[in-house]
């Protein structure tokens, strides 16, 4: 006989409680860069509007960033390690196939009743872990969930590429996410072309270098078709995110995108016409680009330097390697 | 649309991508090295281009495009 099966039952709506960031404690200036990069401090700036970036140690990896990042993100929140119900983790540096970095995170923060895993969705990978906790806390599979952005770059980067070795860093950024009363997450715009696997690439592949040798696997990327694609394509999308939560860019507080390099950012602002009044995160400037952690480590400065307060309107918007992209208005914490 | 129409639509989107005052985009201009665009300017000044002109500028034909009446030409010729 078919049983009846109880469903899961959640919440009406989700929200962002509290957000957290660590940064590396090494910062690499432009002028030091320059020491092994065939590049000027000039060069770097007006390409990327990077002057310095946060660079890990050996003692600073994905987990105890991520375990730093989340640690000041529940605080913020307000809400235990035993609370969390799932901790979804984006990262394309974990070193270890397997097991994941999420698993790791959930014993050392004493998240006993999470349930843990990683995502690949490179730049996306916050955005991406926004749309998923979403979706488990009003399933009602958890109540609490952790998403993190962590990347430690360094490690699969060239260092004396001038297309790249200036623009990664490393650092981790978290937000808990519970249920909410009031909407306070849009709805996601999110998508994928695999048509452009390229254009970002870490190469070669393990199976490749293991029976062909060569050397270490590092991001390549052709910037002048990322910013192309990145301020063609992605202003349309943040258009859709607003569109979708029913915010105009005059109701908007703050813009927090994906810290690629600043001009893209200053390209999609002019796409958009974003109102004078709109706050955008920059921290690029200071972090280097961090990929899945960039929003997050961005929303922290933010409130570090008190140019945002809980219950603004924020635009988030994330695009990278696969080609992935999502984007989602959400309330902040 | 006239190679002249071309040319002040594209001296205005120059403009409002580089802050380089319409008046002084001139055909014989070059775009880097009179102008100051430098490479993410012109992908910028190429996309705006598009959808002003309603023309495809393929990336492989960017490079080819050192001046500024090669680009009027190129985007007369796409148009035509």
């Amino acid at each position: 006989m078919t049983a009846v099966i109880r469903p899961s039952t959640g919440a009406a709506y989700s929200k962002l409680l509290g957000v957290g960031g660590y940064r590396p404690k090494r910062i690499v200036t432009n002028e030091e860069l320059c020491t092994w990069l065939d590049s000027t401090d000039e060069w770097i700036r007006e390409r990327s509007g990077i002057t310095e970036r946060r660079w890990a140690g050996d003692d600073e990896t994905v987990v105890s960033m991520a375990v730093e990042a989340s640690r000041k993100a529940l605080a913020h929140a307000g809400i235990a390690a035993e609370q969390i119900g799932a901790i979804v983790l984006g990262t394309i540096t974990h070193p270890f196939q397997t097991p994941s970095a999420a698993a790791e995170v959930a014993y050392l923060l004493g998240a006993t009743n999470a349930g843990a895993f990683d995502t690949s969705a490179a730049c996306a990978g916050f955005c991406y872990g926004i749309a998923i906790a979403d979706g488990l806390i009003r399933n009602g599979t958890s109540e609490y969930v952790l998403n993190i952005g962590v990347e430690k770059l360094t490690d699969f980067i060239d260092k004396t590429d001038r297309g790249t070795g200036f623009i990664f860093a490393d650092g981790a950024g978290a937000v808990v996410m519970g249920p909410s009363a009031e909407p306070a997450i849009g709805p996601t715009i999110w998508g994928s072309d695999g048509s452009q696997r390229d254009v970002i690439i870490a190469e070669p592949d393990w199976v490749t270098l293991r029976r062909e040798g060569g050397d270490w696997p590092v991001v390549k990327m052709q910037g002048q078709r990322v910013f192309r694609w990145a301020v063609g394509e992605m202003a349309n999308v943040c258009r859709q995110a607003l569109d979708a939560a029913g915010v105009s860019p005059e109701d908007l507080d703050v813009f927090i995108p994906h810290q690629a390099n600043m001009r893209i950012t200053d390209a999609m602002i002019r796409s958009l016409h974003l109102p004078e009044h709109v706050v955008v995160a920059r921290d690029i400037a200071l972090q280097g680009n961090t990929s899945a952690a960039s929003i997050p480590l961005a929303m922290a400065r933010l409130y570090e330097n008190n140019e945002v307060h809980s219950g603004q309107t924020a635009l988030l918007v994330g695009f990278g390697a696969g080609l992935v992209y999502a984007a989602q208005v959400v309330t902040l914490p | 649309m006239s190679e002249q129409d071309i040319l002040s639509g594209l001296a205005a989107i120059v403009n409002e991508v580089a802050g380089v005052p319409a008046s002084s985009v001139t055909s014989e201009k070059s775009f880097v090295d009179d102008l100051d665009i430098d490479s993410l300017s012109m992908v910028e000044v190429v996309m705006a281009a598009e959808d002003k002109f309603g023309v495809s500028i393929p990336d492989a034909e960017v490079k080819n495009l050192k001046t500024v009446g090669d680009a009027v030409a190129y985007i007369a010729k796409a148009s035509a």
